[in-house]
């Protein structure tokens, strides 16, 4: 049980919000517009593509990498992004020693300027519960084993600090560029729950998270 | 509150399930709902804390039953019928007949703090605890919001940051002041939270506001520890 499911039909929840926003409108409260603009935002602009740029730059330009983890609000900005959820980011990066995990227990912040709106499994009761007390088997749930020697580091964003994951760079990627490295990014690895490939092993099965 | 939001450690759930090729909103619906909240702000002053706290306040049941976004429409609702935005009359007449069964802000009340005063044009408040300092989370148990989860409430912890000053959440979610204090990164060892025989390279970093802290006196590790002797010895 996630309590997940979706309601896509047009009553309960569907009914509730269209009597919500005409309501609104009708009242001269909210205008549709804008309501359609930040949709859009949202599904089309704001999302993980934003993280898999600043780990990118991180990756390859060791002066930014050492401005992100000073001070990931201002160094995330220089990119061009910030907005809610957004003004107390903090960066951990993952090692071969260290690997960093980022939950939500009480509700389920997350770094929307640059990961977007939370997957269903972040936001899922399965996660919330379990990534503080079994950080290692909710990995495998990824498919992703740590050897026992690996230091497992969960953030549980309870305050107004939200946490990006610098996932490790895989070998084999010495010569790609910044912008071919962002494309290879995921925003599992962004939130500590996954590995990222390496290139040659991504023809594989892309399900395997492991380098 | 003690409320079946605050999750960290529970059981029974199962595993973590991944969509593949999700997308950002479900059901059109979803996105209008985040949408709404974002404007909505706006219109019925409310922060951060009084949303979550909002969330917090469906009963049980529900909570475990809704979806993220179920659980902020009925936020949502409960905020703007609490400030007089709309009225609960007005959105069950906008409705369709087949769902005037629908629960509308109709979250169970809590109760929150006494106020405290604001004060104004003072200084920032200076910070109890220094990065290193051995600290307990104390047991509170709220009856309003807060952001101490249960999990670590009594534990002993590390300050790792601190994050600088911040409203807190216990008394603002319900408008009883800002009372602004420091805001720590405090690291559990695995094992102080479950108390199993877990891997002892695990552990968890908790935000905490100063007043969920209490130091831990340099002499009573010792004390602790014999505590826990006399437990394991002496009770079955």
């Amino acid at each position: 049980m996630s309590g997940d499911h979706h309601n896509t039909d047009d009553t309960g929840p569907a009914a509730r919000v269209k009597a919500l926003e005409a309501l609104l409108t009708e009242k001269g409260l909210i205008d549709p517009a804008a309501i359609d603009a930040i949709v859009d935002i949202y599904e089309t602009r704001v999302g993980p593509r934003n993280g898999a740029r600043v780990v990118a730059k991180a990756w390859t330009d060791p002066a930014y990498r050492k401005r992100l983890l000073a001070n990931a609000t201002s160094a995330v900005a220089e990119l061009g992004f910030a907005g809610p959820e957004g003004n107390h980011l903090v960066a951990v990066e993952n090692t071969d020693r260290v690997h960093n995990l980022v939950v939500c227990t009480l509700c389920s912040c997350y770094p929307w300027p640059v990961l977007g709106l939370p997957p269903v499994w972040y936001k899922s009761f399965a996660y919330r519960s379990r990534a503080v007390s079994d950080p290692r088997g909710v990995l495998k749930d990824f498919g992703l084993e740590l050897a026992p020697d690996v230091e497992v580091r969960v953030w549980d964003s309870s305050a107004e600090i939200r946490y990006l994951v610098i996932p490790e760079r895989p070998t084999g990627t010495e010569r790609m560029s910044e912008d071919e490295l962002a494309a290879i990014v995921t925003r599992d690895s962004m939130v500590g729950v996954a590995k990222i490939a390496a290139p040659a092993s991504r023809r594989g099965d892309s399900r395997r998270a492991r380098a | 509150m003690n409320g079946v939001h605050d999750m960290g450690g529970m059981d029974g759930f199962g595993p973590v399930v991944r969509e593949w090729n999700e997308p950002v909103f479900h059901a059109g619906w979803e996105g209008r709902v985040y949408a709404i909240m974002s404007l909505a702000t706006r219109l019925a002053p409310f922060d951060a804390d009084e949303f979550r706290h909002a969330i917090e306040r469906i009963a049980p049941v529900r909570y475990l039953a809704s979806s993220y976004y179920e659980r902020w429409l009925a936020a949502l609702e409960t905020l703007l019928v609490e400030r007089r935005v709309v009225t609960r009359a007005e959105l069950l007449a906008k409705e369709d007949a087949a769902i005037d069964q629908a629960l509308i802000a109709n979250p169970v009340a809590t109760q929150g703090p006494a106020r405290v005063k604001d004060k104004t044009g003072s200084k920032p408040p200076r910070a109890r605890f220094a990065k290193g300092a051995r600290v307990r989370a104390r047991n509170l148990n709220p009856s309003g919001h807060t952001r101490l989860p249960r999990y670590v409430r009594g534990k002993a912890g590390v300050v790792e940051r601190d994050w600088g000053v911040f409203v807190f959440p216990d008394t603002n979610a319900h408008h009883a002041g800002t009372k602004p204090q420091h805001c720590y990164s405090v690291a559990f060892d695995a094992r102080e939270l479950w108390g199993k025989p877990v891997n002892s390279r695990e552990r968890v970093y908790v935000d905490l506001w100063e007043d969920y802290l209490e130091p831990i006196a340099s002499n009573s590790k010792r004390q602790a520890t014999k505590r826990k002797t006399v437990h394991r010895t002496g009770r079955p």
